[in-house]
């Protein structure tokens, strides 16, 4: 039927290959690594106010992950994932958008949830996966969630959220709600078949989404030039008839304006947005891995040098919104709080027994007592062998 | 009361539900304006309109991850994969999404008001990509309830209570049966059970099970049987998972014997699962092995499929081996 969706191009008579340069992708930029923003851009909409909690934010998330990937090396904590380089991505995603938005991220966006006020006790309670974790010490650390700061669960297995942000969105504009979906991927994971399916449907269905691609340049050690070819994951956006940004994901302005303005007009138009965000993983991908093994020492001094809270941070000082007193007493004060909620956290004592069960189904199955019903007359037999448990039911 | 044959059924009962609720929406490939290619969605679109009832792009994980992001939004996706021979692209969302939204949240999120519906099984002349019955792989994941109906009846009351069920719920239909079987259905709003399995015929001699088209064989076969004076107790277990242990090792233990008929293949079916459940239940009240009759561990056929198939006669001979033993 629908002959009108496609362009009429120029008609030729023989063959005529066309390709990726066909189209020119531009890049965003407002914010230059001095703090001086460029001639004639379009700032957006922030305020002094949301500045600083913006800023603030990013401080943050530096500290937490220092700290993190520390513990984790001294043996205190299993796992880790740092978001190092990139961080502008995920607080600046979060600040563009309105706090009934619903954020779907991949694993190292926690920039996000610590914009929406996740406390330092959560995120500690998690990574410990003790019986104060709201997810119930299921999930390994970083697996964040919040139902009350609409951020859904991560989920290790990628790219499985696109097409449910889609999904998502759908059921939003369905009930006619003021709320758009974001959803946050690596440049690795739109190699997943389920990306291709949440971007295809979000364009048929019309549904209020907004795709946001961190490419910081490699999938554990893949980088991006063994993952795909052609003018990166901004090309396929415009393949798949989708609204289409590309920015500089370590420019914190061209972040929040970019998601500000895929937010209106998702919103308005009822239709998927694509931003594809260029920015470097600055540090490894895991704790279990070590990025000195595939890659050079020059091109991560390159990305160094275009750090992107630094960048924030001249911003601030030439607005007269920040001074040296500040950063310092902030970074200190950060690591002091940090260090001692991970002292509090790594002592609280593992979930009950019967959250073994629990949350399988709405109700715990016959089947399902009768197997925890065998576990703990075990664990009651060899105490010594299940000390997290023992005596404690 | 009316007539009504399988699809008839099936599509009274989206309707009702589509009726009770603004937040049900049904979807997949050809739903929309066609009704589906078995016509189980027909004049949906029309009474509920596009947003509510529409066709989706052909892929199967996207129809399924669309599914998951609707429930954990609150809205109440009924999903259709066309065939469950199909239903492996969306294995994924299905096994490691949907089955663990709830647990691996603590409860913040869940997609408990999913359901998904997919024709499954032989005797249409499908070979093997439209014939298959996936059940197995299912009910190996925790989370998932599974459930297939025998006919009109059973469909219609057991697909309204996967509808409302808060967990999500996999629901196959016997798509030989869509047409073949009709029977009486109320036209008002019912529910079965998910869950409990139905004895439908008591008897003393042995205790027959299967789900789904199966059923119908089953009953053929306990009919050849009680010529032979053979007393054949005959259960539906319509829930897979969670499957009634107890319904089905209360008639074991009167009758002292059991035969589990599947179409799927032998090897690691549901079968095997309840024999092996069945003889720790029952162990000293089994007078003979768990007898399974199951399709071939082969890929389903097509010229040879009355060969392959686990028909009346195979079930017949299994009865008396079982007696005999």
């Amino acid at each position: 039927m629908s002959s009108e969706l496609y362009d009429d191009g120029p008609v030729v008579h023989k063959p005529t290959f066309i390709d990726g340069t066909s189209v020119e992708i531009p890049e965003l930029k407002i914010l230059k690594q001095d703090g001086s923003t460029y001639e004639g851009a379009e700032l957006p909409d922030m305020d002094e106010s949301l500045a600083l909690k913006v800023y603030k934010t990013l401080a943050f998330h530096r500290v937490l992950d220092e700290r993190m990937v520390a513990s984790q090396r001294q043996g205190r904590l299993s796992f880790y994932m740092a978001a190092l380089g990139e961080e502008a991505a995920s607080v600046g995603g979060a600040a563009g958008l309105k706090s009934q938005d619903m954020i779907m991220s991949q694993y190292r966006e926690q920039g996000a949830l610590m914009f929406r006020g996740f406390s330092l006790e959560n995120f500690m309670n998690q990574m410990f996966s003790n019986e104060k974790d709201l997810g119930k010490g299921r999930q390994m650390p970083i697996h964040y969630g919040s139902s009350e700061l609409n951020y859904m669960t991560i989920s290790s297995p990628l790219g499985t959220q696109i097409p449910q942000a889609t999904g998502y969105a759908y059921g939003q504009k369905l009930q006619g709600l003021d709320e758009v979906t974001l959803c946050y991927f690596g440049e690795g994971a739109a190699s997943e078949g389920d990306f291709h399916a949440g971007l295809n449907m979000a364009a048929v269905q019309k549904a209020p989404v907004i795709f946001f691609c961190r490419n910081n340049g490699y999938a554990i050690s893949t980088p991006s030039d063994e993952q795909f070819r052609g003018n990166g994951i901004a090309s396929r956006g415009v393949g798949y008839g989708i609204k289409t940004l590309r920015i500089d994901g370590n420019d914190i302005l061209a972040v929040i304006k970019a998601t500000q303005t895929a937010r209106s007009y998702a919103l308005k138009e009822n239709a998927p947005v694509l931003i594809e965000a260029m920015s470097y993983r600055l540090g490894a991908h895991s704790t279990s891995d070590d990025p000195s093994g595939y890659r050079t020492r020059e091109e991560e001094e390159k990305w160094q040098a275009n750090d992107p809270i630094l960048r924030m941070k001249n911003w601030m000082l030439a607005q007269k919104w920040w001074d040296e007193a500040q950063e310092k007493s902030l970074f200190e004060k950060l690591r002091e709080e940090v260090l001692a909620a991970v002292k509090v956290s790594e002592k609280i004592g593992k979930p009950h027994i019967d959250t073994l069960i629990t949350d399988v189904y709405d109700v715990p199955s016959i089947q399902l007592e009768a197997q925890l019903e065998q576990v703990k007359a075990h664990v009651n037999k060899y105490p010594e062998a299940y000390p997290f448990t023992a005596g404690k039911f | 009361m009316a007539q009504m044959n399988m699809l008839h059924a099936i599509n009274n009962a989206l309707e009702i539900a589509m009726a009770e609720d603004e937040s049900t929406l049904c979807f997949g490939e050809d739903v929309g304006h066609f009704g589906g290619v078995f016509r189980a969605t027909s004049g949906l679109q029309e009474k509920f309109g596009k947003l509510r009832c529409f066709n989706t792009p052909l892929v199967e994980q996207g129809i399924i991850g669309f599914a998951n992001g609707l429930a954990a939004q609150g809205s109440r996706p009924i999903a259709e994969i066309q065939f469950a021979d199909y239903i492996f692209p969306a294995f994924d969302q299905i096994v490691n999404e949907a089955a663990k939204f709830r647990y691996r949240s603590g409860n913040e999120f869940d997609v408990g008001k999913l359901t998904i519906r997919s024709p499954y099984g032989g005797g249409i002349a499908g070979g093997l990509y439209h014939s298959q019955s996936p059940e197995a792989y299912f009910a190996h994941t925790p989370g998932l309830k599974v459930v297939i109906p025998r006919n009109p009846y059973q469909a219609k009351g057991l697909l309204l209570a996967s509808i409302r069920d808060d967990n999500p719920v996999i629901f196959f239909e016997p798509k030989r049966l869509y047409r073949a079987s009709i029977g009486e259905v109320p036209t008002e709003d019912y529910q079965l059970p998910i869950g409990k399995a139905e004895v439908v015929q008591t008897g003393s001699d042995i205790t027959l099970l299967a789900w789904g088209a199966q059923m119908e064989l089953l009953q053929k076969a306990a009919d050849l049987a009680a010529n032979d004076g053979i007393s054949c107790e005959v259960i539906d277990l319509r829930s897979i998972l969670p499957w009634d242990i107890e319904t089905i090792a209360n008639s074991v233990m009167k009758t002292g014997r059991l035969l589990v008929s599947q179409e799927a293949p032998l090897t690691a079916g549901f079968a095997s699962e309840i024999a092996a459940t069945i003889q720790q239940e029952c162990f000293l009240h089994l007078e003979s092995p768990v007898e399974r009759v199951c399709g071939l561990d082969t890929p389903y056929p097509l010229a040879l499929e009355k060969e392959y198939v686990a028909d009346h006669l195979k079930i017949y001979e299994a009865i008396k081996r079982s007696i005999k033993f």
